[in-house]
């Protein structure tokens, strides 16, 4: 449950404007949720919000009814365990095998030791195998990471969310490398199981129709201000038409190219006297 | 038509800047050059005469042939061998305590306090400004003659080099995988195991293995003040004007580096495909 | 769901492989610990423990006399001078063989492939500078002491061969990568092969070489030191006789004076290289 929050872009310079200004929002447990809008509309700092990665610039969150900024580091610890972020670039280490990478999911929920013995030997490796099986994975189970397409990296990404202990999934364009047939199939997966577990799904994603038709309840963001907030049923091309003005190629079905800061993988200069 | 910005026969004012900059440098470079060669006393003009030339030709004739009887070069190759074991032990401890020393010394995400990052980088650069024969000279009060002190002295000093690395590269590793761990909530040791240990490690296992690669000159040499090895064996002929055996350890010392050069640069390209 | 009905694999198909690499590594540990006689432990013995502790104990306070820490100064400054001398003298033997070796002021590759007599002599001085630098100065070091005797010049020619062949193989690496078609122009306009140098290779790199050379220049000032262990002089053959007489106070002035002055290369080799770069 946010209110009137405000927030900064994850990398924005301190004093730049929010990202997010006054946005109201409440959601319940269980509840499936699309967000859309224009790139730059704030999506990403909102998945960010929710996640309690980046605390808000202005304004109040409240999950589970309690304020995750105010608790002590080992209760948010756990809060955040119950939650799971799915960027939109999968966070996997290239050279780390799918098996360790998709079992990564479940750490919040292992010891030190148990995750020290998981390094060696993969402990679940049938339950790695299934999670990747519902995302046509299963094959790839001890491939390295690198080794796999964007499409199928992406997938891994989200089957590790089939094997987190989380009761709140937040991903972000989790669709943007898969084709049409797979997207389907990635989305009918993921909000199966939300539903199956009582898992609250909040999704952004760019392709409106999957959007329109896999998710109950739409939220629209625009210039980091909410635009609407209604069931799918309501959203009419006008509202949709007015929500992406000036963007329209991303109406229809072309994203904007992703303006990530690239990671600064500058080797160190080995300076040795030989 | 407008005046010319400055008259015809003079440089802009940035360029004549730079060039008085230039010819600044060009004389405190002199200068220093000039003030080493009078301070030093160099007895360069009795090098070069003839008479000297004819002494080098003689030296230098002393070489050949180097000796090849076999009781002398299997004492080189125990020399040898005990020089590579120097190196190779003392880069793998240097890369252990490299790796240990780096995490302190390492800002790992944005809001990482870091506390130890200061006086951690002071000792990663105080055990690697002083030379490993300085180290082995410093050590061998305590660990006594022979390839200890050797072994320990490149330790010392590698592990300052590859601490040195190894923060740079935990720092300048891509975020994505840790921060998504972290989002999580998982702790900061299994983030490292689980995320930035596994992209980092073939980084790392290269820069330990270029270090080999100058370890082995270094271990070559620490015989020289008694650190074992090849250089201990080559110290004690040198001094009894051995010749031709100091040629023979000379060329096993040429053999052991180009050995270790190759052996190093196949790792790391097996490393990469 | 997938037309694959295959069972869920039960086993982690690489343990076996990387089990049996780790246990060939650490067995090859075994020899290694041997040769080098690593027996830790010997720190710890007793006796030991004494001749350290008292060595160590020694370190503090620093020694500061005021005709010691004279000295100290006097000695750092030739061991600067050493290296500075030294550089020069590889930076005079480096430079010709650097412009003989490159292959970009070859006047036979203008039509083509270099000729093979140009191409075997370039070979040659490449073959020259690799076993210049090959030898370790301090190796070079002791040889001329035997020559020259003790003092600074054996130290300066030790580092004016050996960084004479690294700074030459650098030198022409520089040289042949980066910006060549100037010089190759001019060659064909048949300007000479110095003027080429001067006129079209030197521009474009000279920020590079020098920034190289300052970096070993800072290098040769710790190996100056190391010299001074085999009799060249300077701060390296105080520390070595402190040591051997076990005089904790100065050897631990020097050190701190050593470490200050490396840190003072490097900070004034960086703010040249800036300069000049």
């Amino acid at each position: 449950m946010l209110e009137g929050i405000g927030a900064r872009h994850p990398q924005a310079r301190p004093g730049a404007a929010l990202a997010l200004r006054g946005l109201d929002l409440k959601l319940a447990t269980g509840e499936q949720v699309a967000v859309i809008g224009p790139s730059g509309a704030g999506k990403t700092t909102l998945m960010q919000l929710l996640a309690c990665a980046l605390a808000p610039s202005a304004g109040h969150l409240g999950l589970d009814g309690r304020s995750p900024w105010n608790l002590p580091r080992r209760e948010l610890q756990a809060l955040r365990g119950r939650l799971f972020l799915a960027p939109q670039l999968p966070p996997l280490p290239p050279r780390q095998r799918v098996v360790t990478a998709v079992l990564a999911g479940r750490l919040p929920a292992m010891g030190l030791l148990a995750s020290l013995r998981a390094l060696v030997y993969p402990d679940d490796i049938p339950a790695a195998f299934a999670a990747l099986e519902r995302f046509d994975l299963g094959d790839k189970l001890f491939e390295r990471v690198d080794r796999l397409s964007g499409g199928e990296r992406q997938r891994v990404g989200l089957a590790r969310a089939l094997l987190a202990p989380a009761k709140l999934w937040l991903l972000d364009e989790p669709l943007a490398s898969l084709d049409p047939a797979r997207s389907r199939q990635a989305i009918g997966v993921l909000s199966q199981q939300a539903r199956a577990r009582g898992i609250t799904l909040v999704a952004t994603l760019h392709q409106i129709d999957t959007a329109l038709s896999s998710f109950p309840r739409i939220i629209g963001l625009r210039d980091g201000a909410l635009a609407f907030d209604l069931p799918a049923a309501q959203v009419t091309p006008a509202l949709l038409a007015r929500l992406y003005e000036q963007h329209e190629q991303e109406l229809h079905g072309q994203p904007a190219p992703e303006d990530d800061p690239a990671p600064d993988t500058s080797a160190p200069v080995i300076m040795q006297c030989r | 038509m407008s005046e010319p910005a400055c008259p015809p026969y003079r440089l802009p004012p940035p360029q004549r800047q730079s060039r008085r900059q230039g010819w600044g440098f060009a004389a405190l470079l002199l200068g220093l050059v000039g003030a080493s060669l009078y301070t030093l006393d160099l007895r360069l003009s009795e090098f070069l005469s003839r008479d000297a030339a004819a002494r080098m030709g003689a030296f230098v004739a002393e070489f050949f042939p180097p000796e090849h009887a076999p009781a002398f070069l299997h004492k080189v190759l125990l020399g040898a061998w005990e020089t590579l074991a120097m190196s190779g032990l003392g880069t793998l401890l240097a890369a252990l305590a490299g790796l240990t020393l780096a995490l302190p010394a390492a800002r790992l995400h944005a809001h990482d306090r870091a506390r130890w990052r200061g006086p951690t980088r002071l000792l990663l650069n105080a055990l690697r400004s002083i030379p490993e024969l300085v180290w082995a000279a410093l050590l061998l009060v305590s660990a006594g003659l022979g390839p200890f002190a050797g072994t320990l002295a490149l330790a010392l000093h590698t592990s300052g080099v590859l601490g040195r690395l190894f923060a740079e590269a935990l720092e300048n590793a891509p975020r994505g995988p840790a921060e998504a761990l972290r989002v999580q909530g998982v702790d900061e040791t299994r983030i490292l195991l689980y995320a930035t240990l596994p992209q980092l490690l073939p980084q790392l296992l290269s820069y330990t293995l270029y270090r080999w690669e100058n370890n082995i000159r270094a271990a070559s040499v620490l015989g020289v003040v008694g650190a074992g090895g090849l250089g201990q064996l080559l110290a004690f002929h040198l001094g009894l004007f051995h010749m031709p055996r100091t040629a023979t350890i000379l060329i096993a010392m040429l053999l052991l580096v180009a050995l270790v050069d190759g052996l190093s640069w196949l790792s790391r390209r097996s490393m990469t495909r | 769901m997938s037309a694959l009905a295959t069972a869920a694999p039960r086993r982690d198909p690489a343990f076996a492989a990387r089990l049996s690499w780790s246990a060939g590594t650490l067995l090859l540990l075994w020899p290694l610990l041997v040769a080098t006689e690593f027996r830790p432990w010997l720190l710890f013995d007793p006796d030991s423990l004494r001749v350290s502790g008292n060595f160590l104990a020694g370190f503090w306070p620093p020694a500061h006399e005021a005709n010691f820490l004279l000295l100290v100064a006097r000695e750092t400054w030739r061991t600067v001078a050493m290296a500075t001398a030294g550089v020069t003298l590889g930076l005079l033997i480096a430079a010709p063989l650097a412009l003989l070796a490159t292959g970009t002021l070859s006047i036979s590759a203008l039509g083509g492939r270099m000729a093979p007599l140009p191409a075997a002599l370039r070979q040659l001085v490449r073959a020259l500078l690799v076993l210049l630098r090959s030898v370790p100065e301090l190796i070079w070091a002791l040889v001329f002491v035997r020559v020259v005797g003790l003092g600074p010049t054996s130290g300066v020619l030790a580092i004016g061969l050996s960084y004479g062949g690294m700074l030459g193989k650098v030198y022409a690496e520089i040289l042949e990568s980066g910006e060549t078609q100037a010089a190759t122009a001019l060659l064909r306009n048949g300007c000479g092969r110095l003027q080429a140098f001067c006129y079209g290779l030197l521009p474009a790199s000279a920020a590079e070489l020098s920034s190289y050379t300052v970096y070993r220049w800072e290098c040769a000032i710790r190996s100056s030191v190391v010299l001074g262990f085999v009799g060249a002089g300077g701060l390296g053959q105080l520390l070595d006789s402190s040591v051997k007489m076990f005089a904790g106070a100065e050897v631990a002035t020097m050190l701190l004076v050593f470490v200050a002055l490396v840190a003072l290369a490097d900070r004034a080799s960086a703010w040249l290289r800036q300069a000049l770069g």
